[in-house]
């Protein structure tokens, strides 16, 4: 039944989220903790773009040139707005050209 | 806004995937609604379509998404102190990984209408973009759908480089969680790990090699993120 899946689905990911939000309503003081938890999104975010972006779509060439784009624009502190949509155009003109 | 149109290009590829395993425009949208992950969405329709136990898919989902609790946690710091817990039980609900990397992105601590702003069209986009995915399964060109995959990590790119201006040892962190994260995946002997364990182990080795070699040096600069 498909709606017992999405319940299950549901409620496991929500308490995994919930839970350390809810518990640890004061800040930690624990300086180890507290420099792990500051480089928690960015170790986070790279394992996450690397490798999977070059997956991401129809060929690596396109990618890797969208990726190139993004860490230019990003390097000159431009918005989240415009390295995305720069990555996207990039990669649908490497692919028409291709 | 990003965030919701990036949504829309993905979780439509996920409503498309949905509707190849048998899975109705209305579920796939309800799937989007309540469960707020792309890879554990993914990873369910295979898995419901294989008919799986629900054990199994409560164990895979937990597997590929603990890494929010490591972001919930990291939110938790993060939050203004008098963040209630019913204002903290909404916002879990919807911390997703592009919007916790706004929300920590931020120079001050994030209060709950805030967040608010900050998930709700997300919300949206992600579960319009997979009712729109599914009804349709294909009215966009591939070259176009292949466009926007790119988006979700163009936007990541352009979170965690600003920082490592200021403080190099961000770039350290991140490429050494690069180098782990790609050698699980090109080394054959790693074949067997999912990639919702890569990223949980990434984040855990590459955070602690961080806060090891280069520990923040006052605890309130983390205010200042």
């Amino acid at each position: 039944m498909i709606y017992t899946y999405i319940i299950c689905m549901c409620l496991t990911t929500y308490l995994i989220r919930m839970l350390p939000l809810v518990i640890f309503q004061k800040k930690i003081e624990n300086r180890f903790l507290n420099s792990f938890l500051y480089y928690v999104p960015y170790a986070c975010l790279s394992a996450m773009t690397l490798p999977s972006i070059f997956s991401s779509t129809s060929s690596v060439i396109s990618a890797v040139a969208a990726l190139a784009v993004a860490v230019i624009l990003s390097w000159r502190q431009k918005s989240l707005f415009t390295v995305a949509a720069s990555a996207c155009i990039t990669v649908f003109v490497v692919e028409l050209v291709l | 806004m990003p965030i919701a149109a990036g949504y829309v290009g993905v979780s439509f590829s996920f409503g498309i995937a949905a509707a190849k395993f048998g899975i109705s425009p209305i579920d796939a949208c309800i799937m989007s609604l309540t469960n707020m992950t792309s890879a554990g969405q993914f990873a369910a329709i295979t898995l419901i379509y294989s008919g799986t136990t629900y054990l199994e898919l409560i164990l895979t989902q937990f597997i590929i998404n603990l890494r929010y609790a490591l972001m919930s946690l990291s939110l938790s710091q993060k939050l203004a102190p008098h963040t209630g817990t019913l204002t903290r039980l909404l916002i879990a609900y919807a911390n997703t990984d592009e919007i916790f990397a706004v929300a920590v992105s931020r120079d001050r601590p994030v209060t709950g209408s805030y967040m608010a702003g900050l998930e709700i069209p997300p919300i949206i986009g992600w579960s319009v973009g997979a009712l729109l995915g599914a009804i349709a399964d294909s009215i966009l060109p591939l070259s176009v759908r292949s466009a926007l995959g790119i988006s979700l990590y163009a936007m990541f790119v352009a979170i965690v480089l600003p920082p490592v201006k200021k403080h190099h040892a961000i770039g350290i962190v991140s490429l050494f969680a690069i180098a782990l994260s790609c050698s699980i995946a090109y080394i054959p002997v790693f074949k067997g790990l999912s990639s919702g364990f890569s990223i949980i182990f990434c984040t855990i080795v590459g955070s602690a090699f961080g806060a090891i070699f280069f520990p923040i040096p006052d605890p309130n600069e983390e205010d200042s993120l």
